[in-house]
C-alpha cells in the first residue's frame, strides 16, 4: 500500500510518501513528480519518513528525473529516509546523486541555500 | 528449514511475497537491514520474470523455495516463462541510466551487490534461478 500527498508549502511543494513503493505503484510516485515539474515548481522536498520499503521500481523513477530537474534547475532533496532504505540508496550509489538528508529542517535548509 | 511460496504472475502480489519473506527472515537472527536486502533481492527476481517473462499474466506462476542452512540462505526462484539468464544480463552502467532516463534496469543490478551467488539453469521445463547468501559474511 502507498499513500502519497502533495502539498505547498512557503516556496516549496512537500510530496510526503506513506507506506510501500514496488513495481506495482511506481507509476503514482511518477504522476506526481511529472506533475511537479509540469506545475514548474523548482523546490522540490520529498518527506520520506513514512516510507517502509522501495524497489528498484521506485529509485528508477527518481533516477529518470535527475536529467529534467538539472535542466529545469529543480531542486530536489529528500529527507527522513529510515535506516533500511537509506541502506538501498548506498548500495546503488544514488545518495551521490541524489540530496538526502536527515531531518525535514536539514532539508529545508538545503532546499533554500541551494 | 524449507518453505515454499506459490506466487501468481500478478505485480499486485510482490506485497504478498514480502510478508512471506519477511516471516521467514524475521526468525533469522539476521539484522534488518540484511532483512530487507534479501528481500528485495527476491523481489527484483520475481517482479523481472513476472513483467518480463510472463508479461503480468495472473494465470501464470512463479515457485520460490526459500533453505535457510546453518551457514547459507538459498532462494530458489522456478518458472516456466520465457528463460531470462541473469548471470548472462549486462547491468546498465548507472550513468546511462540517469542520461536515458530510463525507470528500470537498477534491479538486477541490486541483487548482484547484495547476493554472495547467483546461479541459473535451464531445461525444456522449468528455469531456475538460484541466490545464495551466505550467513555471517557481512
Amino acid at each position: 500500500m502507498l499513500s502519497i500527498n502533495k502539498a505547498s508549502e512557503r516556496d516549496h511543494l512537500v510530496i510526503a510518501l506513506n507506506g510501500e513503493v514496488d513495481a506495482s505503484n511506481s507509476v503514482e510516485l511518477d504522476e506526481v513528480i511529472q506533475e511537479a515539474i509540469a506545475e514548474n515548481a523548482h523546490k522540490i522536498l520529498l518527506d520520506g519518513s513514512e516510507l517502509e520499503y522501495i524497489s528498484s521500481a521506485g529509485l528508477g523513477v527518481f533516477m529518470s528525473y535527475l536529467e529534467d530537474f538539472n535542466e529545469k534547475q529543480v531542486t530536489f532533496v529528500i529527507f527522513g529516509l529510515n535506516e533500511k532504505i537509506l541502506n538501498v540508496f548506498h548500495i546503488l550509489g544514488l545518495d551521490q546523486l541524489i540530496s538526502i538528508k536527515n531531518t525535514r529542517e536539514e532539508a529545508e535548509q538545503a532546499l533554500y541555500e541551494a | 528449514m524449507k518453505h515454499e511460496l506459490k506466487l501468481y504472475c500478478e505485480k499486485s502480489r510482490l506485497a504478498e511475497l514480502r510478508v512471506f519473506l519477511s516471516g521467514i527472515l524475521s526468525a533469522s537472527g539476521l539484522n534488518e537491514i540484511t532483512q530487507n536486502q534479501l528481500i528485495l533481492a527476491v523481489e527484483e527476481v520475481c517482479a523481472n520474470l513476472i513483467i518480463h517473462s510472463h508479461d503480468c499474466n495472473p494465470l501464470n506462476h512463479i515457485e520460490l523455495e526459500v533453505n535457510i542452512n546453518q551457514d547459507t540462505i538459498i532462494f530458489e526462484i522456478r518458472d516456466s516463462g520465457k528463460a531470462f539468464n541473469i548471470i548472462e544480463y549486462k547491468s546498465p552502467e548507472i550513468n546511462a541510466v540517469i542520461k536515458e532516463k530510463r525507470k528500470g534496469g537498477l534491479g538486477l543490478l541490486l541483487v548482484r551487490k547484495i547476493m554472495d551467488k547467483i546461479e541459473f539453469e535451464t531445461d525444456p521445463s522449468f528455469n531456475t534461478c538460484r541466490l545464495i547468501k551466505r550467513l555471517k559474511s557481512k
